[in-house]
Order: C-alpha cells, then structure tokens, then sequence
C-alpha cells in the first residue's frame, strides 16, 4: 500500500495550436499518467492555451549537464562556414 | 521541471574553498549579464534558500488566498458574478500550483512545502488573515489586494531565476482580469444606492492599510532587500513599489468617489506623488505572528481541507498501483 506516499511528479509540454511544437510549461503531480493530463488542462489551459497535452514521469527526463554545456557544445563553436553569411558572393549576383 | 532529488548541496561542498569562490563570481557575473539561472546551473545554497523561501511563501499566499473570496462564492449576487468568482478562485489555486513547480525545481519537494505550511512553519502574505464581512470586500481585495500584487508582481517576470520568471509571466497575464473584475464590481457598488455606496467605503476602509502593507517593511527595515536586488531576484525597492501603488489606486478612489482612510495624504505637485501617512507597522507584526484577525481560521480551514482530502489521494494512488500491477500482470 502507497499510503501517505506523494503523487509523483510530471513534466507538461503543450502544443499551442496545429502547426506549432509541444512546449515545456511546467509541472503536476498525479496518481497516474490520465490524472496528470487532467490536472494538467486545470493548470495550464484554462484559457484555451492548447489544442494537445504531453505529459511525462520527471524521473524519466534525461539531462545534458549545464557544468559539461562548454565540451558538449564545443565541435560545432569553429564551424561558422555552416551559415550562409560565411560565404562572400558579390552583389550583382542576384537569387543567392 | 526535473531537478527534483538533484543534490544541490553536492558540488559546493565538494569544491575546493577557492573553486567555490570563483564559481561564486562566475555566477553573480552571469547574474549581472542578465543571463537566466536555469534549475540545474550552479547556484550559492544561499541562493537557492531565498528562492525556495520567497516562491513557496508565495504558493502558500495564493492558496491561502482562495479563502476569504471562496467565502463569498455561494452568496454571490448574480450568476455572473458567481461564474466570475470560481473562475478567480480557480486561477489563485492555479497560480499556486504554477509556483509550487517552479519551487520543485530547486530541489524541495511539494510534501515538505505543504506540511510546512500546515504545522504553521511556512509564512504566507499576511494580507490573507482579514476578514471579508460583505460583498464589497470581494470588490475591494480585486481591485486593492490584486492591484498591489500586480504592482510587486510585473518585477518579478525578469527575475533571475528562470523558472520563477517564467511562472510570473502566466501569473502577471491572467492576474489582471481579476483587477479589472474588483474595480467593476465598486462601481457597481458607488453607482448603486446609499447603502451600498457605504459598503463600498467600509471596504476601502478595511483593505487600504493591509494593502499598503503587502509591500513589506520599508526599506530601512527589510533584512533580505539588498541581496535579493544584487542577485536581481528583486528590482525595486519595498518603498518604491508601494509609493507607486498609492499614486496609481488615488485617483481611481477618486474616480469612484471614495475617500482614502488618510488624513495625511496629499498631492505633491513638486515630487509628483502622493505623500501619504505612517503606517502602523504594530498590527502588520501582529497578523505576521498569528494574532491577525483571521489567522487561526485560515489555518483551521487548510488543515482540514488536506486531512479530508487524504482518503482521495490515497484511493487514487491505490487505483493507479492496481492498474499498473494488471498490466504487469498481463504483459507476463
């Protein structure tokens, strides 16, 4: 018995309207993953902010780790020919 | 947000006394850069007690403070005032639990924020142990009480702390219906009979000093002003912010006809402000430590809603394991 024992915590992400991602809004507790969507809809659209819910066990998020953000983000810092401003085309030409 | 069971305390205790320091710099660098400090960022543990103190006194303020206006929800005096009522109430638990998420994220638990809050260890906003003996104090804590929250409130969106940030931002848009419904329902009042426009000044009577005080002590007196505003959790002073409630909410006093409970304010034409009289910070200390009028009663009515409410979330827990345990079953 889980008596006393406290609704586990999840992570909502909503999608806004057709045509837009699901976005991290915060976070509920619930018994279960059908709870969660219900609370979810309470806290976060009372105002018709979504047409869609996601919801997932926060235990089951994995992070990157901010203090290692410098080494994992590092192979892309010296790779600035990837953007289009990095190539000089002259200015008669036109559609480029 | 998923910070919930990181250990905070780890890597600074860990660190070097000099790896602490310069990690400290770095951090107050960042802060004065304007960056965002994101749950799992590095964070002095000083840091993060305020955080934890300031966003969970606020949840407890917003759930504390479905009470005195839940207490008119049945006697409401029109269908519509009534669906306009659940519907405030209904944001202020909302607003609760927006905060209560962003608190998560600093790694203390909703269990130990609740039962803080019920043995009567957590504080909340002192505004929320007055009474509400009429129809007009429910006119008078939206526009009054929900007017100077705003006012402390708009602040609080570019806050440091992401999370907290962020949950301002929902707040601060939905907060100003219900401004806009208190000021709507004095003028109903002030346009109404004799009678009634006497029940709209009683309230002013009753709510212009407690709301003034939601401000806090002045600036001479607040303990945690000056750390809050280097770490950019605050940007504006206590005096300040309610110097700038009482020149916005006098002329709309004026405006319905009501006379504000101080004999000492005036206009400054010079200062362009209004300059208004002391207030008694005796009864704020009082209510703060449990002698306000309402205090025990809102306590009482808390408590018993959490101890009612045990069966509930017991039996869904139980339902939630029975089903997780058939589909196990089923799976095997």
């Amino acid at each position: 018995m889980t008596s006393r024992a406290e609704w586990p915590l999840y992570e909502v992400f909503i999608r806004a309207r057709s045509g837009l991602e699901h976005k991290h809004v915060g976070s509920v507790h619930a018994a279960d993953a059908r709870m969660a969507i219900e609370h979810a809809r309470d806290v976060y659209t009372r105002r018709q902010e979504g047409v869609s819910i996601w919801v997932v066990r926060s235990v089951d998020i994995v992070a990157s780790d901010p203090a290692e953000a410098d080494a994992l983000f590092e192979p892309a810092r010296d790779k600035v020919y990837r953007h289009p401003t990095f190539y000089a085309i002259p200015d008669e030409v036109k559609n480029l | 947000m998923y910070t919930q069971g990181l250990d905070h305390s780890g890597p600074e205790s860990s660190a070097s006394h000099a790896e602490g320091a310069s990690a400290a710099l770095r951090f107050q660098a960042r802060i004065d850069a304007e960056e965002r400090i994101e749950p799992k960022d590095w964070m002095p543990e000083a840091y993060r007690q305020t955080l934890v103190r300031q966003i969970s006194q606020h949840a407890h303020s917003e759930i504390v403070g479905m009470l005195p206006e839940g207490n008119w929800i049945t006697r409401a005096p029109s269908l519509r005032r009534k669906a306009v009522l659940i519907a405030k109430v209904q944001d202020e638990g909302g607003h609760g639990m927006y905060l209560y998420s962003a608190a998560e994220t600093l790694g203390v638990s909703r269990e130990q924020m609740t039962s803080q809050l019920l043995a009567g260890a957590a504080k909340y906003s002192s505004i929320f142990n007055y009474p509400t003996p009429t129809w007009a104090d429910v006119g008078a804590i939206g526009w009054l009480v929900d007017g100077a929250a705003i006012i402390n409130q708009i602040p609080l969106c570019r806050c440091s702390y992401g999370p907290y940030a962020r949950a301002m931002v929902r707040i601060c848009k939905e907060e100003s219906f219900h401004q806009r419904q208190g000021f709507e329902i004095m003028l109903a009042l002030c346009r109404g009979t004799p009678a009634q426009q006497r029940m709209a000044q009683q309230a002013l009577a009753r709510w212009w000093w407690p709301s003034l005080m939601m401000f806090g002590p002045g600036d001479a007196e607040s303990k945690h002003s000056a750390q809050s505003m280097r770490w950019k959790i605050k940007r504006f002073s206590n005096d300040e912010l309610r110097q700038h409630f009482v020149d916005v909410t006098v002329p709309q006093a004026d405006y319905l006809g009501l006379s504000v409970p101080d004999r000492e304010l005036r206009w400054d034409a010079t200062a362009g402000h209004y300059r208004f009289g002391e207030i008694d910070w005796s009864e704020f200390q009082n209510v703060l430590k449990g002698d306000g009028p309402c205090n025990r009663e809102r306590m009482a009515a808390r408590r018993r809603a959490h101890e009612e409410g045990q069966w509930v979330r017991d039996a869904a827990l139980a339902h939630a394991d029975k089903q997780r345990a058939r589909a196990t079953g089923r799976a095997a």
